[in-house]
């Protein structure tokens, strides 16, 4: 460790800091079919069906990712030809009311939650380590968790359509109606603990791509200068971390105010239906620009490349990304302008939607300007991104109009805002997806694609939306308002609504010819050459199609693009083969791209499904109404997750790893600032933005709702506080053991802190568990519910900081904790200093209210 | 060939593009101002992306083109359009406001599937009404929106937008009708099975004619939305319509 750092300071004082990065020696080429075959050995995936079950590769599960993306968006694609089957004529006789309902329900849920966020996911997971310059992703297991978790939830959404219990409050889900009054079936229940059973891979890919980019880039790349797809991407995953939150809090808020009867969102009981549509738009808006941004990502990859110049103005594109990530979430309300919100306030909200528009035209514009200054190749991809500038600068235009409050007020919730929304996420985002598709493919599959099938797929598309979409804003303007399946007395609605379900036709014709194409291309195009668009990025410069290891050799410097091909092919890049027969990638410092360590990553393993299964077993348990049966859903759970610690550490010191002439690096469990260290720092940052809905739900319904104050509480304000101040006092001495236990690593001492911190951890679980029986009836009023979800919020977290305890203690006594490796101690003081502040926020509000 | 069908869907009983009201007459206004502005954008930007793609590299130096492209364009000419255009929103939107300034104040209840209205009758007594709501033309009103279940929402499109029927949270809704008539209205946010039927009337009465016959029911009165307001209700009642009424 020591002569690593020795080297690195010394490139460090040699380097000119802003003229250029600091050079690295080349390793001594070797053979490059030694080198792949000794890299694949240990890369690839298993053969057969285990294979399925055990692969944690970014490629296959990335591939995995996108191809299921696709088969949910072609149900999803039936299911719009069964509404504009519906409604082309205004008697319509082939759905009744209550399966059209569900119908819409999950046409939108399925083409958000299923279709677009996972093809979003699977896009980034394939194509994040290959074009930074690495060769997995930072968390491979995690990647393969949250596949199952997207593939068992979505296939549970869609089945629930066959039973006829599929949801069908509108994809939405608005209470009073999705509550158990108004929904009393099961329907709302699919709706609620599937999408946030599927929302658990979006939460676990935001952790994923947000570390892989700020720490798995080619070695000195620094972020200032990495690929314009790495900023949208970033951009994304911090929106994903801070956006879905909301949504996950809300759902879990609604449902267990349908199954448990806790009165969050009943009026009668002091809660209010507004604040579902606050935390579900919180999270709704952001959303479109979480989908947006990576596929304007893909946009600003492919363009310059198909213009054959460079992309202009990199830093106005990056402070775009940036100004579209604060705006995104200041406009939540213009969902909203019909709900009787004060005109001013609507006036910020609406200048807030309007701003936005702003960063994507300087996008749009930067986009032609690189058109304008190159010369333009007419190849497929660029056919789609014709489609996409025609599309989305309408749907862009018609979204400024919406965001004018009294236009809003006419057209909101009409067909108008249908068209509108399709406008923008099949121009902004599908477009830009089939574009990056076709783009890709020769990497996916090595082969290229079969002549004409692209082309005629395209313009069936493109002719088929707008024949389908454009004539749409006038039925809404008309008066046709959404959700209705049947219009008996507007006969002049008919016409408009049947032109457009004949071009729905012709567009589903399309999207079915490109299934087509891209399977012909993969099974009989013939072999593409290598680098096929002569692309300067990294992810092209490796063997077609992309092997299991991506690089046999990881760029540094002097391995600066696509050219790169060969030195990397023969080892002169850092990190050579795979030495130690472990999955290795090189870990940088976030800002510079400096190399730090080595991390080994994850192999072959079936934890990932295992613990989806135990995950997805809770939810089971959940949504058949076992209630008292689930909890074993989440010991099973915390089972299998402590078998994920289990092979994270070691219980020997390993010597650094020969990188490059003069680079020896350490292997990741001897460095504290791991990879896995700053996945808990953007999951705590995630998890903050749940605590801080949930305090915006305790003041939100405290001011606006009507029913308060809240009844007489029961609570005995002295001992509830000598209780509060001995649970954080607990929380606290866990705190200082976490952190002792670390200073104290090399000592005998280690044993003492560590169970110290066992113990006191256990203490205040236990004095939390007082509280929650002193707390009221949580039925009884929503200021009680609200504070039963407070306290729920610290139990699971105390539960989180208790295993940790438990895993730092366990590895203090079986040496797996020394001078050199600090186990899981690191991650364990940052949830006991998490768990302490937010439960010390949380008790004095229950305080605060009890005074006041 | 298209013209007919066209005319007919626009000036169809829902549409707003057939305005019949002050409030719907603004925004039919704003609508076609900004179709006309979104029209020119979207052809110059189709315009500038045909001519980047026919015309052959001519690199023109790096910094005048990002200035060009980027301040100019993306900057530039977004910021004021939008300006102009928010400005103008906000002054059409100020000026749709309920206010108070004693317009009739009605109520409309909603539930699952109907509409329930109290509005002032014969001696400006309220009466309350299912499906049918009876205004004055000519005069501006108050609709008093509240549920009594799940969210639904208001809206009559040839006299202006909607406004949501939310439990627990009562808004207030400004329309006009400029001519006496019959103004259809719908519920405009999905709420269950019922909600494509979920249709109802506006009646607009001549208020210096005779009083239409108001087809009003029993039954429970509907809960005033504001009840500090009821006052108020039965004061504008008293002090305009009867008032005309009895000179007759």
């Amino acid at each position: 460790m020591t002569d690593a750092t020795t080297t690195l300071e010394q490139d460090d004082a040699r380097a000119q800091p802003s003229v250029k990065a600091a050079d690295i020696a080349a390793n001594p080429p070797q053979r490059a079919l030694r080198l792949h075959r000794e890299l694949d050995e240990v890369w690839s995936d298993l053969p057969g069906w285990r294979g399925f079950f055990t692969s944690v590769n970014h490629g296959t599960i990335g591939l995995r990712f996108m191809a299921t993306a696709f088969v949910f968006f072609a149900i999803g694609g039936v299911l719009a030809m069964l509404i504009r089957a519906q409604l082309a004529t205004r008697n319509g006789v082939f759905l009744d009311n209550d399966l059209y309902s569900q119908i819409f329900t999950m046409h939108g849920s399925i083409m958000m939650f299923l279709f677009a966020i996972p093809l979003l996911e699977g896009l980034a997971l394939w194509l994040l380590p290959k074009i930074l310059g690495a060769r997995d992703m930072a968390f491979p297991r995690l990647s393969a968790l949250g596949y199952f978790c997207y593939l068992f939830g979505g296939t549970v959404i869609v089945l629930s359509l066959l039973f006829g219990a599929a949801p069908d409050g509108g994809w939405f889900m608005y209470v009073p109606l999705t509550d158990k009054t108004y929904s009393p079936g099961v329907n709302a229940d699919v709706w609620l603990l599937g999408v946030t059973f599927v929302e658990i891979s979006a939460m676990a890919a935001a952790v994923e791509i947000t570390v892989t980019i700020l720490r798995c880039r080619a070695a000195n790349m620094p972020l200032t200068r990495m690929p314009l797809m790495g900023w949208y991407l970033l951009g994304t995953s911090v929106m994903m971390l801070v956006g879905f939150p909301p949504l996950i809090l809300g759902s879990i808020l609604l449902e267990v105010q349908r199954a448990f009867d806790w009165p969050f969102f009943d009026v009668g009981r002091g809660g209010s239906p507004m604040l579902w549509q606050h935390l579900f738009w919180l999270f709704g808006h952001p959303e479109v620009y979480i989908i947006f941004l990576p596929a304007a990502g893909a946009l600003s990859t492919i363009i310059p490349v198909l213009s054959r110049t460079k992309i202009l103005g990199y830093g106005a594109l990056v402070a775009a990304v940036i100004g579209l990530v604060f705006l995104s979430f200041g406009l939540w309300v213009h969902h909203m302008f019909t709900v009787g919100i004060p005109h001013m306030a609507l006036a910020f909200f609406s200048a807030a939607s309007a701003l936005v528009a702003v960063p994507t035209a300087v996008q749009i514009f930067a986009w032609i300007g690189t058109m304008w200054e190159g010369r333009v190749q007419f190849r497929l991809p660029m056919l789609y991104i014709m489609g996409f500038f025609a599309t989305f600068v309408m749907g862009g235009l018609t979204g400024v109009m919406l965001a004018m409050v009294p236009f809003n007020w006419q057209a909101h919730d009409t067909h108008f805002v249908v068209a509108h929304l399709h406008y923008v996420l099949i121009g902004g985002f599908v477009f830009p997806m089939l574009a990056a598709v076709a783009y890709w493919m020769p990497l996916i599959c090595g082969r290229w694609r079969v002549r004409g099938l692209g082309e005629a797929a395209f313009w069936l598309i493109f002719i088929g939306f707008h024949g389908t979409f454009f004539i749409m804003h006038l039925t809404g303007l008309v008066g046709m308002p959404r959700r209705v399946g049947v219009y008996p007395d507007n006969p002049e609605w008919e016409w408009l609504n049947l032109i457009s379900s004949i071009f729905g036709m012709i567009q589903s014709a399309g999207f079915a010819l490109f299934a087509f194409d891209v399977i012909m291309q993969w099974m009989f195009g013939r072999r593409s050459w290598r680098n096929p668009w002569q692309a300067p990025t990294l992810e092209w410069a490796m063997p077609l199609p992309a092997p299991s290891y991506n690089f046999a050799s990881l760029p540094g410097p002097r391995q600066p693009d696509a050219g790169s091909i060969l030195p990397l092919a023969r080892g002169e890049g850092l990190l050579p083969g795979a030495p130690r027969g472990w999955r290795e990638t090189v870990v940088v410092e976030p800002g510079t791209g400096r190399p730090q360590h080595v991390a080994v990553l994850a192999s072959n393993t079936a934890l990932p499904v295992a613990t989806s299964a135990a995950i997805g077993s809770f939810f089971a348990m959940m949504l058949a109404g076992f209630y008292w049966v689930a909890p074993l859903g989440i010991l099973a759970t915390l089972i299998v997750a402590w078998k994920w610690g289990a092979i994270m550490g070691t219980d020997r010191d390993h010597p650094p790893a020969d990188v490059a002439p003069g680079i020896r690096l350490p292997l990741h469990w001897q460095v504290r600032n791991t990879l896995a260290y700053t996945g808990a720092v953007a999951l705590l940052v995630a998890d903050a933005t749940l605590f801080a809905s949930l305090l915006f739900g305790v003041g939100f319904l405290a001011v606006v709702a009507p029913n308060w104050p809240a009844p007489e509480s029961g609570i005995a304000t002295w001992p509830m506080l000598a209780v509060s101040l001995g649970a954080l006092a607990a929380m606290a001495l866990g705190t200082v053991a976490s952190r002792l236990a670390e200073q104290r690593r090399a000592d005998p001492s280690l044993r003492v802190w560590t169970r110290l911190g066992l113990i006191s951890t256990g203490a205040g679980l236990v004095l939390l568990g007082v509280i929650g029986v002193w707390l009221d009836d949580p039925t009884r009023h929503a200021r009680d519910a609200l504070r039963g979800a407070t306290l729920g919020f610290a139990v699971v977290h105390g539960v989180i900081a208790l295993m940790l305890a438990l895993r730092a203690d366990l590895d203090a006594r079986t040496g797996r904790i020394s001078a050199e490796r600090r186990g899981a101690v690191p991650v364990w003081q940052l949830f006991q200093l998490f768990w302490l502040g937010t439960s010390a926020v949380s008790l004095a509000l229950i305080l605060v209210q009890e005074v006041l | 060939m298209l013209a007919v069908p066209l005319l007919t869907a626009c000036n169809g009983p829902l549409s707003t593009l057939n305005p019949s009201g002050p409030v719907a007459l603004e925004i039919a206004r704003l609508w076609w101002a900004m179709l006309i502005g979104a029209g020119l954008i979207t052809a110059m930007v189709m315009v500038m992306l045909i001519l980047a793609i026919r015309r052959g590299p001519m690199l023109t130096e790096g910094n005048t083109s990002e200035r060009r492209w980027i301040y100019g364009w993306g900057l530039g000419f977004s910021l004021s359009v939008l300006t102009v255009l928010l400005a103008f929103a906000l002054w059409v939107g100020e000026r749709m406001l309920a206010r108070d300034d004693g317009a009739v104040t009605v109520q409309a209840q909603a539930s699952q599937w109907t509409w329930r209205f109290v509005q002032p009758g014969p001696g400006g007594q309220p009466v309350m009404t299912e499906g049918v709501l009876y205004v004055p033309a000519g005069q501006p009103f108050d609709v008093a929106i509240t549920s009594t279940d799940v969210i639904h929402s208001f809206w009559v499109p040839q006299l202006g937008g909607k406004m949501d029927a939310i439990p627990g949270h009562p808004n207030l809704h400004r329309l006009m009708a400029d001519e006496p008539g019959v103004y259809e209205g719908q519920c405009a946010e999905f709420c269950g099975r019922g909600h494509p039927f979920m249709r109802f009337e506006v009646v607009a009465y001549d208020p210096a004619g005779p009083l239409p016959d108001f087809a009003s029911i029993t039954g429970p009165m509907v809960e005033p939305a504001f009840p500090e307001d009821v006052s108020g209700f039965e004061g504008t009642g008293q002090t305009e319509i009867p008032a005309q009424e009895s000179s007759e």
